[in-house]
């Protein structure tokens, strides 16, 4: 994390790629409405070169080629589902998808994850990184307790 | 390019090999079976913190010039807990998610594919729900030690000795729940 704010002046963070792409595609599929919708024109208007090819797109390669490197190095590369053993996988994917969903409108607009946000926020001792803590572990403790039956 | 490339590699290899694709881990830093993530998250933004701050003293590097998130508390605020509640309910957070769908889970690639249609969603209702409210709360580049009223480097000093207590608690929170319950990762 040093070596990436010290060689690019990016910190990490995965929902800013996740974002990159939904862009570059809408870009991609209608010109015209992201040029003008408030959301993707700052985006697309003056960025000379496609949004898929930022810093952060890159990065995601590298940690999904990362991560099977090590999946592999380790024999954990194989296909199942993670969940607690007492809910069916049916209940476990449709919350997956909630989740995701949920994380989606969240990142965006709480201005990224919590690699991007909150622990890149954290090392530069940003507020927002500290505020995205509070509120991201605080409010999931919060909450642990109304979901337990998905977990434990 | 390439330098993101590899630093992205790295990440990777660390998420994955820490065991961050397995989502009763990540859970488990709620109910008390597990303490990984939470060990592994704060010693990566102390590390960076102390790293980057003596390298911006020693002059290596200039914090200004780096990325620095802005802040604007009520959208962070709303946007976090949201982001609890995807956590809860979902069990993966962005990177991780995506390292877990690529070495095979089915749980996060359905989360994956979750994360892309709410970034779709939220793109689509920017105008009239969420343009307002990302821009209220706004405070500029706020660094949190300054805003506490002390200099950069306490701070980092006392939030390495609250971890570390954090740390030591947290160990004995863990055995004790363990020894209630056996968990199956």
């Amino acid at each position: 994390m040093i070596a990436a704010y010290y060689f690019s002046g990016e910190g990490l963070g995965a929902s800013g790629a996740m974002k990159a792409v939904v862009i570059a595609s809408v870009n991609d599929i209608n010109h015209e409405y992201a040029a003008k919708a408030p959301y993707f024109a700052a985006r697309v208007q003056n960025a000379d070169k496609s949004p898929a090819k930022t810093w952060l797109v890159f990065e995601i390669l590298g940690v999904i080629a990362g991560a099977i490197l090590s999946a592999a190095l380790y024999g954990r590369l194989k296909l199942g589902i993670g969940k607690a053993p007492t809910i069916s996988n049916r209940t476990r994917l449709i919350a997956a998808l909630i989740g995701g969903i949920l994380f989606g409108v969240g990142s965006q607009l709480g201005r990224g994850c919590t690699s991007g946000m909150v622990m890149s926020g954290m090392g530069v001792l940003s507020l927002s990184g500290f505020i995205g803590l509070v509120a991201i572990f605080g409010g999931g403790y919060i909450l642990a307790y109304f979901f337990r039956k998905l977990w434990i | 390019m390439l330098i993101g490339f590899i630093i992205g590699i790295g990440f990777g290899f660390l998420l994955e090999a820490a065991g961050f694709t397995n989502t009763r881990k990540l859970a488990g830093v709620f109910y008390g079976y597990d303490f990984v993530v939470l060990k592994v998250f704060f010693s990566a933004a102390i590390t960076a913190a102390i790293g980057l701050f003596l390298m911006n003293h020693y002059g290596f590097i200039d914090l200004n010039e780096i990325y620095y998130p802005k802040t604007f508390w009520i959208p962070t605020l709303i946007g976090g807990f949201i982001m609890a509640f995807g956590f809860i309910i979902g069990g993966f957070c962005p990177g991780t998610s995506i390292c877990a769908a690529v070495t095979g889970k089915i749980d996060a690639m359905i989360f994956v594919l979750g994360a892309i249609i709410g970034i779709v969603g939220y793109a689509f209702t920017y105008e009239p729900l969420w343009e307002h409210l990302r821009g209220t709360g706004k405070m500029g580049k706020v660094d949190v030690a300054h805003w506490m009223g002390i200099s950069d480097g306490t701070f980092i000093l006392i939030m390495t000795i609250v971890a570390a207590i954090t740390f030591f608690a947290i160990t004995v929170i863990q055995k004790r729940v363990t020894a209630k319950r056996d968990y199956q990762l």
